[in-house]
């Protein structure tokens, strides 16, 4: 164990440094808040706060309240000075869910899924088709009941989880008694079979409206609109759906979090540890191997395509492209680079990647774009590679993740 | 007495193991031609037994007559993709005949391949030898380089990534593998980017000669259906078929493919009679990364424009064609590659006939081979050739 984490261990000095730490990069944020190198930087120690958190092994409530605390007022306060950071939270939070979600069947069930975009396109589709005048499209007597009303959007929901869930239980029946690595390119394939059919079934019926996409999807409704100017606070209608996302994916990421700790702590979990130590050995124990297995998808899979709901939703237009191989492979580097099966690794890698996509990539591009320096360097065109790098220096060096799970770093080191 | 005695018994063992390796290397080829001659009047009577029947429902054009008309050329164009198919599902046969491994940056070392021959006639050109190059020499000369820089690639990529996952967990070198096609794929890309070649290379190739009539039907309503082959279709078929033939006598004649098989059998055991197995999964790497390369230029030569993410999409059809023959089986790879060939030119020729025009058939030929994988794996699991094997505890 580090020094440093003993040292925070519940001393006076250190709830002393946490909290000055905390209001420092918090102090910092609001006072500089517009977009350059240096507000990203304090982007980033301001979110190692929670990292601190973790690690630190102070009193439980008081680790909450500072969360809290940052997660929801500093960080929607921070949102109504720069749109940008807000954004790049809200993206943080649905990739922590969808990074979860994989986590449950890649680092849980030990089931390589390369086609988890998949469930995240259908989630997004449904809400985009039945939100928007494309309904009436697939069958006319539609359209006098379609587009539905804003506050559908909740009552969708479960809807999108089990939809989700059965694409999901649909895919493993065939492929889950067999394998692992033919579930890699079945699901692999399955991926790009989505993604062509979201491309291509604007014919004979327009189901998708092909590679056009789906335009101006519909939101859930701002009921809380008229309480806030109440209150006085003069916000745009883009500040409140920015906050309002941010908020609705928060709490995702709460719901997600405590229904895959109670999963992964309960019988459910241990029979897929089980699974992914030892195939054999789990079934002569007695572990229902098709159906843990057919479970695992299934949850993985309701995650995402409620995640794609409400992706679809905040960003208002979706189209065929923005599910493609490359958000699985980001998804799955995510859940590779924090560390396989431990829940703190996957939100950690999560952000990180996210991070690196939206915020450090495009800046090092804008630097260097200031440098002469011919087009094809641009290190946002890189992404394949950067991922492709990630992967293979994790599992050659570190394949447990940066922020392990006991038992797997066990597991690994053991021979 | 006895000194003819033995030579004549060595002459014999000499003409038994000549008839037993013409039999090795022959029979499988023969069968594979046998395949591919049932597997074309198969498919082509259930599209004439389709039209007859949709022959109703489609009063506007002759459906029959349309369906003649274009027989002859599908069946050519099902023929090149099945060669292609089956010589890049033989790198993933083998590598999985070795190591139980899917290498899913195979479909990247075929793109090397590919971009490696388009950068020779890229070169020639710039000195201005490419349109007074003969065109044998060519292509021979392409092949080997391409073979040469797939192979070497492939060897790397064992040696760096793969070698020391060797005893983890199954997971961990798939993921490696994903790792190093991604990085392949964009390393492909700076580099095309940043020589000028372009995303969307061009390949150029000398004269090839004129296509080559093979036959000529006359069809009921009085027009010919032609069967015509381009010169870069035939060189395509018949180079593969050498190079099939040629890793059929290595792996079943020599001593070399003894190897390999036993390595393949079972690697602990093979090294303690002798066989150096790392060497012999490096040899395994090579060979499948070579014959990739070649798929690649050959592919190149055909279609004329490549780019760096080709290897995806053909990749992923050959792992399905090598999954089809049953895994680990080489016959069964190129059975299964031919086979998704053909299928796949008559859905991309025939779906949209038979649909009049509401599916496009180029779209939904992509889906047709993860649907056959999906069928395969759930009614037979080790594939068409492939037996059944009970999983090691």
């Amino acid at each position: 164990m580090a020094t440093w984490q003993k040292f925070l261990k519940s001393d006076p000095v250190a709830y002393f440094l946490v909290t000055a730490y905390a209001l420092l990069t918090t102090t910092l944020l609001l006072r500089y808040p517009r977009t350059n190198l240096a507000t990203d930087l304090i982007f980033v120690l301001f979110l190692g706060t929670i990292l601190i958190l973790h690690k630190s092994a102070l009193a439980k409530s008081y680790k909450l309240l500072i969360s809290s605390l940052i997660l929801g007022l500093a960080l929607p306060f921070f949102g109504t000075l720069n749109p940008f950071y807000i954004d790049v939270a809200t993206f943080i939070g649905i990739f922590v869910v969808l990074a979860l979600g994989l986590n449950v069947v890649v680092g849980f069930a030990g089931l390589l899924d390369l086609g988890y975009v998949a469930f995240y396109a259908v989630g997004a589709y449904l809400w985009a088709i039945f939100s928007t005048p494309q309904a009436g499209q697939i069958w006319p007597a539609w359209s006098s009941h379609f587009p539905l009303a804003p506050l559908w959007f909740f009552l969708f929901i479960p809807f999108a989880l089990i939809v989700g869930a059965a694409m999901g239980v649909l895919l493993g029946l065939p492929v889950l008694r067999l394998r692992g690595d033919y579930l890699a390119i079945v699901t692999l394939g399955f991926g790009e079979v989505i993604r062509v059919l979201a491309t291509n079934l604007d014919r004979p019926i327009n189901i998708t409206n092909g590679a056009q996409g789906i335009k101006s999807i519909g939101r859930p409704p701002l009921f809380f609109a008229p309480f806030f100017q109440a209150l006085g606070w003069n916000l745009s209608e883009s500040q409140l759906y920015q906050l309002y996302f941010y908020f609705l994916v928060l709490i995702m990421v709460g719901i997600t979090l405590v229904v895959v700790r109670h999963l992964n702590d309960s019988r459910i979990g241990r029979a897929w540890t089980a699974i992914r130590e030892d195939e054999t050995a789990a079934i002569a124990m007695g572990v229902p191997l098709v159906k843990m297995k057919l479970l695992a998808f299934a949850v993985g899979a309701s995650f995402a395509s409620v995640m794609g709901m409400l992706f679809a939703a905040k960003q208002l237009f979706i189209n065929p492209p923005t599910f493609d191989l490359i958000r699985s492979i980001s998804i799955l580097s995510m859940v590779i680079l924090g560390g396989m099966g431990s829940i703190p690794g996957v939100i950690l890698g999560a952000t990180l990647v996210t991070l690196l996509n939206l915020q450090l990539l495009p800046r090092v591009a804008m630097e260097l774009g200031q440098l002469n320096l011919p087009p094809y360097i641009d290190p946002t065109r890189y992404q394949r590679m950067i991922f492709g790098l990630l992967l293979i220096l994790m599992t050659i060096f570190r394949s447990e993740g940066i922020l392990p799970e006991d038992r797997r770093q066990k597991e690994l080191h053991e021979k | 007495m006895n000194v003819n005695n033995i030579s004549d018994s060595e002459a014999s063992l000499a003409r038994r193991t000549l008839g037993f390796t013409l039999q090795n290397i022959f029979k499988p080829i023969l069968q594979i031609i046998l395949f591919i001659l049932c597997s074309i009047l198969f498919l082509s009577f259930i599209v004439i037994f389709l039209a007859l029947i949709l022959r109703g429902s489609h009063t506007e054009i002759d459906l029959l007559n349309n369906v003649l008309v274009i027989l002859p050329q599908v069946i050519i164009d099902g023929l090149v993709r099945g060669f292609l198919f089956a010589t890049i599902a033989l790198g993933y046969t083998m590598v999985y005949g070795v190591l139980e491994f899917i290498n899913f940056a195979h479909g990247e070392i075929f793109m090397v391949g590919a971009f490696t021959g388009a950068g020779f006639a890229s070169i020639l050109n710039h000195f201005g030898f490419l349109k007074g190059f003969p065109a044998i020499p060519f292509l021979i000369i392409s092949l080997l380089l391409g073979m040469f820089v797939s192979g070497s690639l492939a060897l790397l990529t064992e040696r760096i990534a793969y070698r020391r996952l060797r005893n983890a967990p199954r997971l961990v070198p798939l993921i490696s593998a994903l790792g190093v096609s991604l990085l392949l794929q964009d390393l492909m890309r700076m580099i095309v980017t940043a020589t000028g070649l372009g995303f969307n290379t061009s390949y150029r190739t000398p004269d090839m000669g004129k296509p080559w009539q093979i036959a000529k039907f006359i069809i009921p309503d009085g027009r010919q259906a032609v069967m015509s082959i381009d010169s870069r279709s035939l060189n395509f078929i018949i180079a593969a078929m050498i190079m099939l033939i040629g890793l059929n006598y290595l792996v079943s004649a020599t001593k070399l493919g003894k190897a390999i098989r036993a390595v393949a059998e079972d690697r602990h055991t093979a090294s303690l009679m002798g066989v150096n197995v790392n060497q012999i999964i490096s040899l395994t790497f090579l060979i499948g990364g070579a014959l990739g390369g070649a798929a690649g230029v050959l592919f190149g030569i055909r279609v004329g424009t490549i780019d760096p993410y080709i290897g995806f999409l053909n990749g992923l059809k050959a792992f399905t064609a090598a999954v089809l023959g049953g895994i680990g089986n080489i016959t069964g790879a190129m059975v299964g590659g031919i086979l998704l060939g053909f299928l796949e030119a008559f859905v991309a020729s025939y779906l949209s006939l038979f649909t009049n025009g509401e599916f496009a058939g180029a779209n939904y030929a992509d889906i047709t081979a993860f649907s056959i994988l999906i069928l395969i794996l759930i009614f037979r699991p080790a594939g068409l050739l492939g037996e059944t094997v009970a999983q090691k505890v």
